[in-house]
């Protein structure tokens, strides 16, 4: 956070001084900045643009429609149940995820033989592609061939034939199985990286003065990984938030309506109704929402440093 | 207590511990196999798609294990020209990642050691890659259209290349920090051009950061879906698209969607693992060093 007095004046040295080369610096981030700039800043003005126009499948209407498209947003029921949605499942998933990834980087703290090779396999999940995390756990709960059925079938001790995809009660604890599965990994390797860093006399020193394990880990062990913490949730909610893959893979966002989240919603608006000038209101909000929350949270809880 | 800890080895106070002790080490085994066989069972199954024959895969009670491990279905991708997919993936992937991590590095560079922009600057590049990619994809889309760049290639590795970039500057702008600014100094008063400076110090300097970077920004793009989906149809079809084509409506290819994501899943594994030192920097966007 503090920059050293020393590195101040090296700096100051550095881009004046005997090198004085002071355009070198623009000419460095130029490219970068033009790449980002022509692909998201200018069509997402044009995106602006189009979200005040009228244009959809019937028709090509470029006149300025003020803010039709933002009422009719307003309005639109479908819209605020997948936000809604979304919301929902990011509030459910995130604890769980959170709970689990801590339990296990709990477990894996402590040297233990082997440790390595547990680490790298529980790590994978993450890297597949979510698309393919998604085909997987379709396919695991088919209600015919998946294993799901059968394992459950086991314990139940008759043939169990949920159909867990079409089914409005089903669903959503299927999509929470693939995202949970898919993210804890995640949770799991932060959460491993700030526990090891954590001061363990202090956790000795308690454990002397017999404290128990649970408040060793309220007021010890989770004030110190706070900022760790805080970094991963910020990450996985964004992630939750533009959750797309895996509900797509799943279900399309059906049966009917049930599971459509804001990003499946934005879809088939753009790409499936062509309802183009209202989904571009969608989009925008959605940006503006997003915007505001994330330039917040990262002042707050300084991720740059 | 304490003193009761220190009695002498045979004593039973220590032989007691001992076997508590190891009995809770078993029970840590015992969960670290548990959790671990939970967690891989899914691969598990999916890879096993691409071994079954087509009475295996559809078969209730499902079987576990192929009778025999043919590899039938590779050949078929083979045949059809289906592993084209995986190609075009390395080739969109690969480009755009190229792309990414040389203007992302210069500019991630300038920021470091200039201080360009200052520190809203670098939030603001960073909270780009915050924007839902439908959001994105969304405005390319029309863009793309006006231009005639849907379903190219140049199309999807410049909107690769865009989206990583935020991820790359950020970065390796942490690592860049992390290096010692007293050799450029030195460098720069021998009288090495600034650009030498960068290519025979810098660079070098942070090639750890430069080879994660490069396999968290592969990774990305290689897994992407929406925006392939979106900007592609016949032309450019990566491995994420052509999976979810054998969905049909009255069919799925199971075996087909099996090896091909095992084909797409393993090269990122082998490289995750490879990289496992940087992981933890590499998807917390350098907040945990790790």
């Amino acid at each position: 956070m503090s920059v050293p007095r020393a590195t101040a004046a090296v700096s100051e040295q550095w881009v004046g001084g005997p090198f004085g080369d002071s355009r070198f610096k623009y000419f460095l981030i130029a490219p970068a900045l033009f790449i980002m700039l022509s692909i998201a800043l200018f069509p997402l003005i044009n995106l602006l643009v189009v979200s005040f126009q009228g244009i959809s499948i019937i028709a090509e209407n470029k006149s300025f429609h003020g803010i039709l498209n933002y009422q009719r947003l307003a309005g639109d029921s479908r819209m605020w149940k997948s936000l809604l949605h979304t919301v929902g499942l990011l509030l459910v998933a995130l604890p769980i995820e959170l709970i689990f990834g801590m339990a296990m980087a709990l477990l894996f703290v402590d040297k233990m033989r082997g440790r390595q090779i547990f680490v790298a396999l529980l790590v994978l999940p993450m890297v597949i592609a979510p698309i393919v995390a998604g085909a997987t756990w379709r396919l695991m709960f088919d209600n015919q061939f998946g294993p799901i059925n059968q394992i459950i079938g086991w314990f139940a001790g008759r043939d169990v034939t949920i159909v867990w995809l079409a089914d409005s009660s089903f669903v959503w604890p299927a999509i929470l199985a693939t995202e949970v599965w898919h993210s804890t990994p995640f949770m799991f390797i932060i959460l491993l990286a700030g526990l090891a860093g954590v001061d363990r006399s202090q956790i000795e020193s308690a454990q002397i003065d017999g404290a128990s394990a649970a408040r060793i880990f309220f007021k010890i062990i989770l004030p110190a990984i706070r900022p760790v913490l805080a970094v991963a949730i910020l990450i996985r909610a964004l992630d939750l938030f533009r959750i797309f893959d895996i509900i797509w893979a799943l279900t399309r966002g059906g049966p009917g309506t049930v599971t459509e989240t804001i990003s499946t919603f934005t879809f088939v608006k753009a790409f499936e109704q062509f309802d183009t000038s209202f989904a571009a209101a969608v989009a925008i909000t959605v940006v503006l929402i997003l915007t505001a929350v994330t330039i917040y949270a990262l002042r707050r809880i300084e991720i740059a440093r | 207590m304490t003193v009761a800890v220190r009695a002498a080895p045979g004593s039973s106070a220590s032989l007691w511990q001992a076997r508590r002790r190891s009995l809770k080490t078993i029970a840590r085994y015992a969960a670290a196999v548990a959790i671990t066989v939970i967690f891989l069972f899914p691969v598990f199954w999916i890879f096993m798609m691409a071994f079954k024959t087509p009475d295996e895969i559809f078969s209730r009670p499902p079987v576990w294990l192929p009778a025999d491990f043919n590899l039938d279905t590779f050949k078929a991708l083979v045949r059809d020209g289906d592993l084209g997919a995986i190609w075009t993936s390395l080739i969109t992937a690969g480009v755009s990642t190229i792309f990414a991590m040389f203007f992302g590095t210069i500019a991630a560079y300038s920021l470091a050691r200039f201080k360009t922009g200052g520190r809203n600057l670098a939030i603001g590049i960073l909270s780009q890659r915050m924007i839902p990619p439908i959001v994105i994809v969304f405005p390319v889309f029309l863009a793309y259209v006006f231009l005639g760049w849907i379903d190219t290639f140049h199309g999807l590795i410049i909107l690769y290349t865009a989206f990583n970039l935020p991820y790359v500057i950020w970065m390796m702008r942490g690592y860049i920090e992390d290096i010692p600014i007293e050799l450029e100094h030195s460098a720069l008063v021998d009288g090495w051009s600034r650009w030498q400076v960068l290519l025979r110090v810098v660079f070098p300097m942070a090639r750890a950061g430069l080879f994660a970077t490069t396999v968290f920004t592969f990774i990305f793009a290689w897994n992407d879906y929406i925006f392939a989906l979106v900007l592609t149809r016949t032309e450019v079809v990566t491995f994420p698209v052509q999976v979810t084509s054998w969905f049909g409506q009255q069919f799925v290819f199971w075996a087909r969607i099996g090896a091909m994501s095992m084909m797409g899943t393993l090269p990122i594994f082998f490289a995750v693992i490879v990289f496992q030192r940087y992981m933890v920097r590499g998807i917390s966007l350098g907040a945990v060093k790790g």
